[in-house]
């Protein structure tokens, strides 16, 4: 790929054409905010936190930098009072939208937002609309067994019909993307809970201690995908942890 | 099957004899609003008036002809004599009118207007000036105050064709844009041809058309998209309907043309679900393109192919907006992506892809027909051409107007439309839909086009305007458009389906009187905040419609929220209805108007509202001969 | 339910799944709104997943999960008609009804909705009821408009 030059907060750099501003920026130690950004998705450019000043020819805007592709005759800066201005708006109508989305508050008190000239909500939990969970379900793990339903200040995430899902695999990839905790999921004994999801999968027992440690639905989603001549043994990873040392002891005893 | 361009002269020339053949010809205006208005039983009357006296007469519908107010339209041809257009018909009078024109008895006092050279896509001579007959007279269609200054060049055909026939398309010249194309132009000269005319987008964005044309025949893909919008969703605008319900084949030709020149082998044209009749005509439309070689496998005979399907809306403004439409094409929600990706490249499926909107296509074949040079000398600098407008609300003529670019609003509204009834004051027009701002009278001399507008804080937009009266109040239509766009937002991005969310809830306090100073503040604050962080059109001019208001009314907020008042007596809480006892005569009206029972009175005696009843609706107001009801 | 409509529609549309909003048009069209199992059966046919299904169902406005009544009133609030009296219009609807915007009479006859804009602008304020437009409408007119449809059910 070509390297062109760019211009980030009035240091010159040269990248490859097309790659996004955002990691550029990152790469050169600039601090940009991010809340619906994930480095193993596709950017999304929803939640606007991250948004830069840009400069082309005649022309000066403001937009996402985490979709924005480094181009020719681009000048960036990611400082200057009006995109403080606009992170900061945005941070006080998500603080006013899920004021209990954990680290909500802090994020947006350490950009200067005093506290929130909207009505606080309190009907939607902490869920900022951010998409990560729908986007790691549907394109990384591929169960696609959430969306986004409904529209514009209606839209939510959730299941179909907001039931249970059967596509749901349990593999709590959604909880480990959202960015506020809004998703839950517990396990009691043999079940996982997907709370936030409606749904309860039975997990698979361990042949060693015989607790449950995998949803059923998830072993079967990667026995699938490893096919038929690699077994996967039904041993969760304490007791498999325990086998290793077993063997390691026995080895070097030798 | 016309399998040449040869045969396609001679198709044409027939057609024209068989349109302009030796039997008188009726045909009724039977657009979406026609019908509303009761086109359909006059055609039916028409048709059964004609069988019933044995008459050897054509019967037709035709599309919409612009002059809304005077629906339903019946227009009249006699062979050898002028063209006479009727307002205003009903069954009663269709029926007398068909048993007049068999004696040849022209009631001319039902006449709106007489045509002595048809409005077509090509002009035709019709010798039939001099030979008034008894026409005298009705005024020329041309030297109506509504009619005098338009150029139709988008809406040629529309009320003069019969949409359902292909062969009525021919008669007009129809086609012959496209047989030039394919018989002795290459696609370079085709967009430069395009680009001389100075063509840009109709649907509101104002491209260059050839730019996106060139961007795109440039693109590396296959296959190659060329799209329609007609998905007109602002409320209030009925231009593109009109043209795909009057006249659908000038779309087909334009797409087939933009194809050509692109390298494009299909297409999709989008309607709005709310417009069932144009996906109607454009289908009969397609499918006697293909029927006759003008659309499909091997054009005209040539080895070029070109197949359009339709694909409709589901209640979704936001699909206007280019990339969303081709995620609704694609079978996914509306979504709107980043516009870094050029759709021209990256488009519908990540192919090559270029959408125009349906006015914009329509006047394609008109450019290569007449040349751009004939195209260019209409219109303003940098804005060449016509634009449609549909002009509704408080004007005496409402209807689809089409007039060279760079004409002023004033004269769109008063010259063309005759001013605001009922001795009213004007108060503002709303120019562009819910993207577009609000401007008052001292702004009525700007230019309406592309650029003129924009200054000022509006735009054309898709050519909507709404025009208000001294009894419209801005704030209302501020919160209006407000609470519109908040329902279609997508709600993708935080700046539109948080920020105009917020916007709608300080405007509601405002109207309802429970607004403060510092609401105003944080409103321009939001409006700012929802310009500049938007990803799309929709969230970027979502705030237009209050900034205008604010900027040229913003003494009528100020009364919203200091004095607690609407001066214009619309806002509910903010208003009370009375009757001025010395000038009420009376006489009842009121009484019988008003929905809740909440006004007493008897003959000779003053009537009164009953505060506590009363839901402030206006009704009273609206019927008193005397204007004896007041707002405080 | 006879779900044998919805794998013929989407035969139809050839099994695209790009045609989904149209094929969920066209199913609602048959059930008069969109059942859950018929919105699983197509996600089945169109191998498809069921959250997008659902996901596209709930986007668009004219599409509906819950049941409609027979006749489906759709007043316009575009502009010129919310400038020529929609509020009232639409009030007295609701009033004679006794229902609020988007719901269905207790008997279904009637579901309320509103649409953004008809484009019959010129008859200000339009209505139309399963598709036929009512313009230049006034509250004095409704309960005759609506009575054209009562008696329809009548006979």
């Amino acid at each position: 790929m070509a390297l062109i030059k760019t211009v980030i907060d009035g240091k010159e750099i040269e990248v490859e054409r097309d790659r996004w501003a955002l990691d550029v920026a990152r790469e050169m130690g600039i601090s940009i905010p991010t809340l619906c950004h994930h480095e193993a998705l596709e950017p999304y450019g929803a939640c606007r936190l991250c948004v830069v000043e840009v400069t082309k020819g005649k022309w000066t805007w403001l937009t996402t930098a985490c979709d924005l592709p480094i181009r020719e005759g681009l000048s960036i800066r990611t400082d200057t009072p009006e995109v403080i201005k606009s992170r900061k708006m945005t941070l006080e109508l998500m603080w006013a939208r899920a004021p209990e989305a954990e680290g909500l508050e802090e994020l947006a008190k350490e950009l200067g937002v005093d506290k929130p000239r909207f009505k606080l909500r309190h009907d939607i939990g902490k869920c900022i609309l951010c998409g990560l969970c729908v986007r790691v379900c549907d394109k990384l793990i591929g169960a696609s067994a959430i969306s986004f339903v409904n529209r514009g200040a209606e839209r939510r995430v959730g299941t179909p019909f907001n039931a249970a899902s059967d596509k749901c695999i349990g593999c709590n990839a959604c909880v480990a993307v959202c960015p506020t905790g809004h998703i839950l999921t517990v396990d009691k004994g043999d079940i996982r809970y997907m709370e936030t999801w409606r749904t309860e999968l039975d997990m698979v027992a361990c042949e060693v201690c015989s607790k449950g440690y995998i949803p059923a639905r998830q072993y079967e989603a990667i026995t699938a995908r490893l096919g038929e001549r690699i077994a996967l043994d039904k041993v969760c990873p304490a007791c498999l942890r325990a086998r290793t040392v077993e063997r390691f002891k026995a080895a070097s005893k030798v | 099957m016309i399998k040449s361009i040869q045969e396609l002269s001679k198709r044409q020339a027939k057609a024209q004899k068989e349109y302009y053949c030796d039997k008188v010809r009726i045909s009724v205006g039977a657009g979406t609003c026609g019908l509303a208005n009761g086109a359909g039983e006059v055609l039916e009357t028409i048709s059964d008036e004609v069988d019933k006296q044995g008459l050897d007469f054509l019967v037709r519908q035709t599309g919409c002809v612009g002059f809304c107010e005077g629906e339903p339209i019946v227009d009249v041809m006699i062979p050898g004599l002028p063209r006479v257009f009727y307002r205003d018909i009903s069954p009663r009078k269709a029926r007398e009118l068909v048993q007049a024109i068999a004696q040849r008895d022209f009631r001319s006092e039902w006449a709106l207007a007489r045509l002595d050279k048809d409005n077509l896509l090509v002009e035709l001579e019709r010798d039939v000036s001099g030979k008034l007959n008894g026409l005298a007279k009705v005024p020329a269609l041309h030297e109506l105050p509504f009619y005098k200054q338009q150029a139709k060049i988008a809406l040629r055909n529309c009320g003069f064709i019969d949409p359902h026939n292909i062969e009525e398309y021919l008669a007009s010249g129809g086609y012959s844009a496209l047989a030039k194309v394919l018989s002795s132009m290459e696609a370079e000269e085709i967009i430069d041809s395009v680009e001389n005319a100075g063509l840009r987008g109709r649907g509101g964005g104002g491209f260059l058309t050839a730019r996106k044309w060139r961007s795109c025949r440039k693109a590396d893909g296959y296959p190659k998209y060329v799209l329609c919008n007609g998905d007109e969703g602002d409320p209030g605008a009925f231009m593109d309907r009109s043209i795909m319900e009057g006249n659908p084949h000038s779309v087909l030709e334009g797409m087939t043309i933009g194809a050509y020149a692109i390298g494009a082998d299909r297409g999709y044209i989008y309607v709005r679900l709310e417009y069932p009749l144009a996906v109607e005509n454009l289908r009969i439309a397609i499918r006697q393109a293909k029927e006759y070689g003008l659309l499909g496998e091997n054009i005209l005979g040539t080895d070029f192919s070109f197949d359009v399907k339709i694909s409709r809306g589901a209640g979704a403004f936001v699909c206007g907006e280019s990339t969303a439409l081709m995620a609704s094409l694609e079978g996914l929600s509306g979504e709107p992506r980043a516009k870094h990706i050029h759709t021209a490249e990256k488009g519908l499926f990540k192919k090559p892809t270029n959408l125009n909107n349906v006015e914009t296509w329509a006047n394609v074949p008109v450019i290569i027909n007449k040349g751009w040079q004939w195209y260019s000398k209409i219109g303003s600098d940098n804005n060449k051409g016509t634009k449609v407008f549909s002009v509704v609300g408080k004007v005496k003529n409402t209807g689809l107007v089409e007039v060279p670019m760079g004409i002023s609003l004033r004269q769109i509204i008063y010259d063309i439309c005759g001013g605001v009834p009922d001795k009213r004051q004007f108060k503002g027009v709303q120019t562009g839909g819910p993207s577009g701002g609000c401007l008052p009278e001292k702004l009525l001399d700007l230019p309406v086009d592309f650029d003129g507008l924009t200054e000022a804080g509006s735009m054309m937009g898709s050519g909507g305007m709404i025009v208000m009266d001294d009894r419209s109040c801005v704030v209302e239509i501020a919160r209006y458009f407000t609470e519109f766009l908040t329902k279609e937002s997508c709600g993708k991005c935080t700046a539109c389906r948080e920020g105009v969310r917020e916007m709608l809830e300080l405007l509601d306090k405002i109207t309802i009187g429970q607004g403060s100073t510092e609401d105003i503040e944080l409103l321009e604050e939001l409006c700012c905040y929802v310009r500049d962080n938007s990803i799309c059109g929709l969230g970027k001019s979502a705030p237009n419609p209050t900034l205008s208001t604010l900027k040229y009314f913003r003494d009528e907020y100020e009364a919203h929220v200091v004095e607690h008042k609407c001066p214009a007596g619309v806002c509910r809480e903010l208003t009370k209805f009375e009757i001025e006892a010395e000038t009420c005569i009376a006489c009842g009206r009121c009484i019988k108007a008003c929905p809740v029972e909440a006004i007493t009175g008897e003959k000779k005696v003053a009537h009164e509202i009953i505060q506590e009843k009363c839901i402030k609706c206006g009704a009273c107001r609206d019927t008193c001969p005397v204007d004896a009801v007041v707002t405080l | 339910m006879n779900l044998t409509k919805v794998d013929e529609i989407i035969q139809e549309y050839e099994g695209e799944d790009s045609w989904l909003v149209m094929i969920l048009q066209d199913v609602q069209e048959d059930f008069n709104f969109l059942p859950e199992l018929a919105l699983k059966r197509v996600a089945e046919q169109l191998d498809i997943p069921l959250s997008r299904v659902h996901n596209v169902a709930t986007f668009y406005s004219s599409l509906s999960l819950k049941e409609r009544g027979k006749h489906i009133i759709k007043v316009c609030d575009g502009t010129a008609c919310h400038l020529r009296g929609f509020v009232n219009l639409r009030d007295e609807i609701c009033r004679q009804l006794a229902i609020k915007e988007g719901e269905t009479t207790n008997d279904k006859l009637f579901t309320l909705e509103v649409v953004a804009c008809l484009g019959a602008c010129a008859l200000a304020p339009v209505m139309a009821i399963d598709g036929k437009c009512f313009g230049n409408m006034d509250t004095q007119k409704v309960e005759a408009t609506l009575d054209l449809y009562r008696k329809q059910t009548q006979k």
